[in-house]
């Protein structure tokens, strides 16, 4: 017999996923639900390689956020349109029911949250880095779990806001979820806060928290840089803090 | 598999055989790390180099740059499918360093680097070796900054960029090889991006 723990480990297989539905969150972000046979789960916070075949064999791949809790056999992706990329545009613009493709994963195995984990949880997200971090949320709601989670989400404007709807009732229905919403370039009328780039006061301090709390950000590099700045300032510990940037992952 | 996905024909843009297998041309430099930048001030920055016997020597800042200086010109690679071609760096040799540092290599086939941040990365010492691999301080004519791994990273460009760990603080030689931090999150061993070795098993 062969001894199964001592053979090279398999490469992630391919599998083929349908597209089940679409839709636009914002004019330039698209929820796209995929059913995919044999699909393993994921931990919230993963992500997953899509790749796109034309018909004479060309491929191009990419690398999406997982915006769903982890479910086995369907996948959920919210993908931020990058007008000059290759495989953003077609989920974004193209895709509709029926259509196939291929994802492999599930990918990354530090930024990513489960309920095991028993600390409150500080999530920061700008623009469409929300993504990841929305599975974490949604995880958090459908399994029932009661540590305390606060959302600090930046994005352009309200128009920018993926997910807004569902934020909203999240907050309402889920003890424990606090969501603050943030605009870089023009709020609502009634904001009391002056739109524009992440400042400290937006953050909660490490003594916020009843216990000192694991942070996840994720966004755009310079974000991230300025987020990660402030809550070492607030006495978050650097070991604490979890950080997932997005290039252009076009 | 037999797949085809209704509607897409792609932007095909390469067709430039310096751009590995999976890989799109990227003109900006991405970021990737999995916690806040660490603050390391020049004057506090050392590289540790610990021997397979347990020897060590530690080089400052002012140490290695008395160690003779590289330009290198060169393309690299992150797992995340970006490629950055001609990219120009200045560094030191592992060579050179790992010979001011006074520990021997004998016994030694891998080595586990270490970075500010607790991040750690293994890779053979075979491929830090022989003119391949540097201790790099600046970037594009200047001085490397923090998000980019400043004051000092690691620079390997033939293996994907995860290798070339950035805030570079020890060099571990290793008597047999041992897992770094993405190395045990799933992602390759080795990591060569002309075979695409990206997650464990490819």
């Amino acid at each position: 017999m062969t001894v199964a723990w001592s053979s090279p480990p398999l490469p992630m297989p391919w599998y083929r996923a349908r597209v089940e539905d679409a839709w636009l969150e914002t004019r330039t972000a698209r929820t796209v639900v995929l059913d995919v046979p044999g699909w393993p789960g994921h931990h919230a916070g993963q992500h997953v390689d899509v790749r796109l075949t034309a018909d004479d064999g060309y491929t191009a791949t990419r690398t999406y956020s997982v915006a769903s809790a982890p479910e086995a056999g369907r996948l959920v992706l919210t993908v931020q349109l990058v007008t000059e990329g290759e495989v953003s545009p077609w989920l974004v613009g193209e895709a509709r029911e029926g259509d196939e493709l291929e994802v492999r994963g599930p990918i990354g195995g530090w930024f990513r949250w489960d309920e095991q984990m028993p600390e409150p949880v500080l999530l920061v997200a700008g623009g469409s880095g929300v993504v990841p971090l929305m599975a974490m949320v949604r995880h958090r709601s459908r399994v029932g779990a009661v540590q305390p989670f606060h959302l600090v989400y930046s994005a352009r404007t309200p128009d920018h806001v993926i997910y807004t709807n569902e934020l909203f009732a999240l907050a309402r229905t889920s003890p424990g979820l606090r969501v603050d919403r943030l605009y870089t370039r023009g709020g609502l009328p009634d904001d009391a806060r002056e739109p524009g780039r992440l400042r400290p006061q937006d953050l909660p301090a490490v003594d916020a928290f009843p216990a000192p709390p694991v942070v996840y950000v994720c966004g755009p590099s310079g974000f991230v840089e300025a987020a990660g700045g402030i809550l070492i300032d607030q006495g978050h510990d650097s070991g604490a803090i979890r950080t997932e940037r997005f290039g252009p992952s076009s | 598999m037999d797949i085809v996905t209704r509607g897409f024909v792609g932007r095909r843009s390469g067709g430039d055989p310096r751009i590995p297998p999976g890989q799109y041309l990227e003109r900006d430099f991405p970021v990737l790390s999995a916690g806040p930048t660490p603050v390391v001030r020049r004057e506090d920055w050392t590289l540790r180099v610990e021997g397979v016997d347990g020897s060590s020597g530690i080089l400052s800042w002012a140490d290695l740059h008395r160690l003779p200086v590289e330009d290198v010109r060169t393309d690299i690679h992150c797992v995340t499918k970006w490629s950055k071609l001609d990219t120009s760096w200045r560094g030191v040799d592992v060579e050179a360093v790992l010979a001011a540092a006074g520990v021997g290599t004998q016994g030694a086939t891998h080595v586990l680097v270490h970075a500010h941040g607790g991040y750690t990365t293994n890779l053979p010492l075979a491929d830090l070796r022989g003119g391949r691999a540097w201790i790099a301080t600046e970037y594009e004519g200047a001085s490397l900054a923090p998000e980019h791994g400043g004051p000092a990273r690691l620079l390997v460009p033939h293996l994907y960029f995860w290798k070339s760990a950035k805030w570079v603080s020890g060099l571990q030689l290793l008597a047999q090889d041992r897992p770094g931090f993405w190395e045990q999150l799933g992602y390759h061993e080795y990591g060569d991006p002309w075979r695409e070795q990206r997650y464990v098993g490819d």
